[in-house]
């Protein structure tokens, strides 16, 4: 019996045995390399509450080509970036301001909110020259501010730090102070430095500190509107927020905030108003959630609107949240009148799509996320991992307690919070949250990536150049996901890859409508004939005849 | 409104950039790298440079741009990059197998201060650096100058490290093409092969950039300047450098290290542009121009005359870079056409501007320039005063739609179009096609605003 237990059970993965594929893949490395990368290209194997670990949120190995940006990538470009109606403006020299210039289609609709300020379509910079890198840049920080203040009049300005301001010590955060105080509105800073963290997580982090200190909570006008919640991480890459805002428009549901796809600081202020959170992107936002909670008592569930069912389960969770018979009927009449169309959608592309196998290696949630939908689809998941995820996102939050902190998390600022004496209000007592966890609904919960994925199939944390060719030569998969960086290396191998940071600028894909864009898109990219267009006839049919045709 | 918060009103500034035309040296220093044939660019920085880089390169191009990068951490930007640095050569070469690896800095190994050469002279002494391989770099801090400093830094390393002079001068002709794009590359070195001349062009990025779509991912495409000619280029009998921003550092750093002459020329952009640059190939290898080249130049001198009428008096507003604006510039005078606002964010120097407000001279009323200047001020004074024709990258898509101005995608970043990478705008063929795009915009809209009563059929 004792043999039968040591037994290392075999799976397959597409007709082989991903352990030899993960050998293979660790085979060029040196050894040190190799060791490390052994702990974060894991087989998975979920029994029960049993999750194999993977190490994740760790140091990229210098050299060997990944998918990650920075902590100022993260913070500015993710967290920052689809805020409307702020003026962020980039401390440092051109180029990183340059690069996170309209690059991620968060959509926004200005026509809104009164005032209609809308400066996503700007970019904003110190552009920091050698002075003031020798001199400091304070004063040319200081007197950009007045002058976007000047030229542009926003109700707030935000400050972000790059690689070098961190060097040479300029003090953003006084010198927005300073600022604030000058010109009467809302001025604060990002040290969001490139360096910091591992990679853009480290960012995401920063950018839920300083919202919180700075803005949450500053407005506390309770508006009209029923069921009142607050959408998290949903970035509205392609209008999915704008989809998901439709369903609850349907529904009878109130968004307070959305943090921050489509948002605005004015909303930010009074998201503390809501009674409840709903996460999307975990990764990014599960920091503000968990610190809203705590100093003024809402709480927050988990959920998913990439993929049908996945969009009705979470309507239903809401439902469950605010137990009230009224909004139930109405979720339930909401999904009886949406799904049908979605089901047609995809029954008809289904024939075309089921079988087919994809790899998604993105993000920090979306590798999890589009699973769904490619389950819809009938399509497999032969491999998956996160570009910046923790090991709470592969999983689970379970694991949280025993997460080592290392020295590059460390250095992210947690913030300590307490119950707001005025402003905590529980949302629900102590019975009623036994009685909604008794019939279901999880606070506060995330299982993670893997225990939804299959055993045998391969997660691999921050992947490397090397290993997605590996994979990809080894599996040929229908589909790959990933990002720009990716897309044509992976398309030069005959293999489509879908962009799931940008969508390849299609979307929305989440909610019911964004389901069906996302079916026909991933029917159009497995079935069609262009990949058959490689080769020349002459290419494939060398011989020549010794005579003309026509002879 | 896309950019509804600009306005005619311009207020002083001497701080914030707004719009910017430029971006960092890094990424230019990048780009010429994936000239060189087998090479793996390197950022010695933190992730997101390398990360926005080749971002920016993919989108631009649509085809995949490999490079790697130094990964700093905290810890790193304290006590300087020399581990990561070292432990990047060393994987690069394992894993990736780089016939050479182009070091570029970032402007946090720039503050922090690493010596590029002591890291990598520690590599080659630790023997992380395989027999017949090659580690070379180029300073690109972010905060001097553009990319397109960081282009001619890293042509200047090329000659550094490599250029030697046998004794012997050989028949060939060093080519320097500027920050130009791939298909302009091969259309130089179509040029020259045309007059029967040897030539070596650096960096090359044709075949790079451009690849084709074969069912294999090539880690390192067939194209670029190999290693071998790099070395021969101290032997030349002369170099032409196309754009003083973006190459004459490199010629100049030849010249002196191998003395071989340079002649540095504009980019050959337009009819003058490229007559300047046969005429100067010609004369130094003392060949004759092959009556196929005037053939294509007497074409291009066809369509001007042709549809000179729709480009007379056209007022046009330019945004990009230097070397491509002062050629672009020279080439609307050319047709009579008034460019009145031009802006490159680009740090081009006084003598650059001078010799821009040469070639506007002539052009009536006020030609407004800004070196180094940014997009806000441009649109500025497009809502003071509006142009015709709107030449710059795609973030000048925005300013053409809001001002409903017939607009000509030019320069970098080009993210939202092909055609840039496969077709050239060097030369009488690119001039042709420059020309066809010109008057595709101003007939388009000639042809949008037309009534029921006077649209033409022909024009």
């Amino acid at each position: 019996m004792a043999n039968a237990a040591l037994k290392e059970e075999i799976f397959e993965l597409d007709g082989m045995d991903p352990e030899k594929v993960k050998e293979e893949m660790l085979s060029a490395y040196p050894t040190k390399v190799a060791r490390k990368r052994a702990k974060q290209i894991i087989v998975n194997k979920v029994e029960g509450e049993d999750v194999p670990i993977i190490q994740s949120n760790v140091r990229t190995v210098p050299g060997l080509i990944g998918q990650r940006g920075c902590c100022y990538a993260g913070c500015k470009g993710v967290v920052l970036g689809p805020t409307r109606d702020i003026v962020n403006i980039t401390h440092g020299p051109i180029g990183c301001g340059f690069y996170s210039w309209l690059t991620r289609r968060n959509q926004t609709d200005a026509t809104t909110t009164p005032d209609g300020h809308n400066f996503m379509t700007y970019c904003f910079s110190t552009d920091m020259q050698d002075e003031q890198i020798i001199f400091g840049g304070e004063k040319k920080l200081k007197q950009a501010i007045q002058e976007a203040y000047d030229n542009f009049h926003p109700k707030a300005i935000a400050v972000f730090a790059t690689c070098p301001v961190g060097l040479i010590g300029d003090d953003v955060h006084s010198v927005c102070k300073e600022m604030k105080e000058k010109l009467g509105i809302n001025i604060f800073g990002f040290s969001c430095e490139g360096y910091k963290g591992v990679s853009q997580s480290a960012g995401h982090h920063i950018a839920n500190n300083q919202i919180f200190k700075h803005v949450i909570g500053n407005d506390d006008t309770v508006k009209d509107g029923d069921y009142k919640l607050n959408l998290l991480g949903e970035y509205n890459i392609g209008g999915d927020a704008f989809e998901i805002e439709r369903i609850f428009k349907k529904c009878g549901i109130t968004q307070v905030a959305s943090f921050s796809g489509n948002s605005t600081i004015d909303a930010f202020a009074n998201a503390h108003t809501a009674d409840l959170n709903l996460i999307m992107c975990h990764r990014s936002i599960n920091y503000v959630a968990e610190m809203m909670e705590k100093k003024y008592g809402l709480p927050w569930i988990k959920v998913n609107f990439i993929g049908a069912e996945a969009t009705a389960k979470s309507l239903r969770k809401i439902a469950a949240y605010f137990d009230d018979p009224k909004l139930t009927e109405k979720v339930e009449a909401v999904i009886a009148e949406e799904l049908p169309e979605v089901k047609k959608a995809c029954a008809e592309v289904l024939p075309r799509t089921k079988g087919k196998r994809a790899m998604l290696f993105v993000g920090g949630s979306r590798a999890h996320h589009y699973q769904e939908l490619f389950n819809e689809l009938g399509m497999e998941t032969l491999s998956a991992g996160y570009e910046f995820g923790h090991r709470d996102d592969y999983e689970g939050r379970k694991v949280l307690p025993g997460i080592k902190v290392d020295a590059d998390s460390r250095n992210i600022e947690e913030l300590k919070v307490e119950a707001d004496p005025e402003k905590f209000k529980p949302r629900k007592s102590p019975e009623e949250l036994e009685k909604l966890r008794s019939c279901g609904l999880e606070f506060a919960g995330y299982e993670g990536m893997m225990p939804e994925m299959k055993n045998g199939s391969l997660v691999i944390d921050d992947i490397s150049q090397h290993e997605t060719d590996t994979i990809v030569e080894a599996f040929k998969p229908d589909l790959f996901c990933a990002g720009i960086k990716e897309k044509y290396s992976i398309q030069k191998h005959g293999i489509p890859l879908k962009q799931l940071h940008s969508y390849d600028y299609g979307g929305p894909y989440a909610g019911f409508k964004g389901a069906v864009n996302f079916y026909k898109e991933i029917d159009r990219m497995v079935n069609s004939k262009i990949w058959g267009y490689l080769k020349a006839p002459w290419q494939t049919n060398p011989e020549l005849a010794a005579t003309y045709a026509w002879d | 409104m896309l950019l509804k918060h600009t306005t005619s009103e311009i207020k002083e500034r001497s701080a914030l950039t707004v719009n910017p035309a430029k971006t960092c040296q890094p990424i230019g220093a990048m780009y010429a790298s994936l000239g060189i044939h087998g090479c793996l660019p390197h950022s010695h920085g933190s992730q997101g440079c390398y990360a926005y880089h080749r971002s920016a390169l993919t989108r631009h191009y649509k085809e995949p741009v490999m490079a790697a990068t130094s990964a700093f951490t905290e810890g790193a930007s304290v006590f300087g990059g020399q581990a990561n640095l070292l432990q990047a050569i060393d994987n690069m070469f394992t894993v990736y197998n780089p016939d050479i690896i182009a070091v570029h800095t970032t402007c946090l190994s720039e503050t922090i201060g690493d010596d590029i050469p002591q890291i990598v002279k520690k590599a080659e002494a630790d023997g992380k650096i395989p027999e017949g391989k090659y580690v070379i770099h180029a300073n690109t801090p972010s905060y001097v100058g553009s990319h397109v400093t960081g282009f001619s830094n890293m042509c200047k390393s090329m000659v550094d490290y490599f250029s030697e002079s046998n004794g012997h001068k050989s028949k060939t002709i060093n080519l320097i093409p500027g920050y130009v794009e791939p298909s302009d590359m091969e259309e130089i070195r179509r040029i020259a092969s045309e007059m029967k001349l040897k030539t070596i062009m650096f960096p090359d990025t044709s075949g790079v950039l451009n690849g084709p779509m074969t069912g294999r991912f090539k880690m390192y495409p067939d194209g670029g300047v190999t290693i071998d000619q790099l070395k021969q280029t101290g032997s030349g009998m002369g170099t032409v450098a196309m754009g003083r921003l973006a190459s004459m550092a490199a010629a100049r750093a030849l010249d002196n290290k191998c003395k071989v002459p340079c002649e540095i020329i504009d980019l050959p952009i337009g009819l003058h542009g490229t007559d300047a640059f046969i005429d100067t190939l010609r004369h130094i290898a003392g060949v004759n121009v092959p009556d196929s080249l005037t053939f294509e130049r007497g074409q291009m001198v066809d369509i001007i005359s042709d549809m000179h009428q729709y480009f007379y008096g056209k007022r046009v507003g330019l945004v990009g870079d230097p070397d491509q604006l002062l050629a672009l510039t020279k080439f609307l005078v050319s047709l009579d056409m008034h460019p009145v606002y031009i802006v490159t964010g680009t740090p081009a120097g006084k003598k650059y501007e001078k010799a821009l407000r040469e070639v506007v001279k002539d052009v009536p009323g006020e030609v407004k320039i800004s070196v180094p200047g940014d997009m806000y001020l441009f649109h500025q004074w497009i809502k003071q005063e509006p142009v015709d024709l709107l030449i710059g990258n795609s973030y000048v898509k925005y300013i053409a739609k809001d001002d409903d101005i017939p607009y000509v995608r030019y320069g970098f970043p080009i993210l939202d179009r092909v055609g840039h990478s496969y077709f050239p705008t060097v030369g009488y063929k690119g001039g042709m096609r420059l020309l066809e795009k010109i008057l595709d915009a101003l007939l388009d809209r000639q042809d949008r605003d037309a009534t029921d009563i006077n649209m033409e059929l022909v024009m």
